[in-house]
């Protein structure tokens, strides 16, 4: 059978499950809402400064509450041993990290949709649209290094905790590249100069580490 | 259909199993007989394809075990029901369909065989304990495979699980299919194996065909290697 249609059924099934259930976006929603608002208290929403690290604010957002949605990942299919499930089909290890790449995206874009309009409220911040892709590049970042480490923590005690320890530092480069170009962008900058520069760096990161995680997942969960 | 060939597995330093060598053809159905701890769940997850021997070679229809091939003629049902609990029973076996490449008109076969077709939109976790279990050996002889690896599979099943799993098993071999089972309920085990190879201390204490001194007392074979 086709990988794709593999991935693509993995995909339908924690979208489905994720939408009668909604544990991990309702909870990764309100974190991100919750850390605007403590945020909005710290900064003054209206001053130049904070526009000039409106970027870095937005990335902080994402990054903590995709971490909600990244644990869940893997874990979601330890109840009644379902991973075994999934290792024991005939399926290529490619395909399975794709599918939960897949469905982690869709919930990850479901929580920045919602933060967005409100940081953009709380924060003075008027979005433009050359901003989407560095979101969706960007995030697909956050996607393909929180599944593999969702992966390889799944059956750590403490992989709450160890999750966000092994991506944030993996992620400084995408991360930087993606705050400076958010910031860069919502200031009224073009894709131009730097920009470029910083636009091939998140591009060059998701391909190294999609091929990377695409590689070796089967490893990750095989050994 | 399946060979074992002088496997290790260590965990840490400990050597789980020591240098285990079988084989079983087509058709047969093994029951692999020890107390607790002597292997039999390590060796299982080894010819299900979830962890790899330190030493020696396992082939499952002539391939390796994580061989897509040879995982497309494996099916496993382990000590959890590996099922989602967010998904329907139909919505579950829809997904192993699509994973398996399996016709998905073989659902309402399989969903009527365990007695879940009336309740094929009912969410798993509304499921009582058996209807469950049932749903998990649906999910595990959905694809009709070659070889069937089972862990325990009769524990904690109520009576009608078991004998659906019973039928099931006799099904599978009449078609050609093997059967690997781990177990400690050494009747239902006895009554179905061909064959019984017996794990002490991760090796094997005794290999060879189900005889009738064992169905006349199923702990004979326990007794005799100083286990009972």
């Amino acid at each position: 059978m086709s990988g794709v249609a593999a991935a693509l059924a993995i995909a339908r099934k924690d979208l489905r499950s994720e939408l009668r259930s909604k544990e991990a976006t309702n909870a990764a929603v309100s974190f991100a809402l919750v850390i605007l608002l403590i945020l909005s208290f710290a900064f003054e929403p209206t001053g130049e400064e904070t526009h000039a690290i409106a970027g870095g604010l937005l990335w902080i957002v994402f990054a903590f509450s995709g971490t909600l949605i990244l644990n869940r990942t893997f874990a979601r299919e330890l109840q009644n041993d379902a991973l075994e499930a999934l290792i024991a089909a005939p399926v290529p290890g490619w395909a399975l990290f794709l599918g939960k790449a897949v469905s982690s995206m869709a919930m990850m874009l479901v929580v920045e949709l919602v933060s967005l309009p409100v940081f953009a409220i709380f924060y003075g911040v008027t979005l433009v649209w050359t901003v989407i892709p560095v979101i969706l590049l960007g995030t697909w970042a956050l996607v393909v290094v929180g599944v593999a480490f969702s992966a390889l923590t799944v059956n750590v005690q403490l992989r709450e905790v160890m999750l966000p320890l092994l991506i944030y530092p993996t992620l400084v480069p995408a991360l930087i590249a993606s705050m400076v170009l958010t910031g860069n962008l919502l200031d009224g900058q073009t894709f131009s100069g730097d920009n470029i520069t910083w636009l091939r760096l998140l591009v060059g990161f998701d391909i190294i580490y999609t091929a990377l995680a695409v590689s070796l997942i089967d490893i990750v969960l095989v050994g | 259909m399946v060979a074992v060939d002088h496997v290790w597995k260590y965990f840490g330093d400990f050597p789980a199993l020591r240098d285990v060598s079988l084989t079983v053809p087509r058709g047969a159905c093994l029951a692999l007989l020890g107390r607790n701890g002597a292997g039999k769940t390590t060796l299982l997850r080894i010819l299900a394809g979830f962890s790899k021997p330190a030493k020696g070679t396992v082939t499952v229809a002539g391939a390796a075990p994580r061989d897509l091939a040879a995982r497309a003629k494996v099916g496993y049902l382990g000590h959890g029901i590996a099922v989602w609990d967010e998904l329907s029973a139909e919505e579950n076996l829809r997904v192993f369909a699509t994973l398996y490449g399996v016709d998905r008109a073989a659902i309402p076969v399989w969903l009527e065989r365990v007695g879940l077709l009336r309740v094929r939109e009912g969410l798993a976790r509304e499921f009582s304990r058996g209807m469950r279990q049932r749903l998990a050996i649906a999910r595990a002889f959905l694809h009709e495979p070659e070889l069937l690896v089972l862990d325990e599979p009769f524990t904690s099943l109520d009576d009608r699980a078991i004998a659906l799993l019973q039928n099931l098993l006799r099904d599978a071999r009449a078609r050609g299919a093997s059967v690997i089972m781990s177990t400690h309920q050494l009747r239902e085990a006895l009554e179905l194996a061909s064959d019984v190879v017996l794990l002490k201390n991760g090796r094997v204490a005794h290999a060879g065909t189900r005889t009738q001194e064992m169905l006349d007392d199923p702990s004979w074979l326990y007794v005799r290697y100083g286990e009972g």
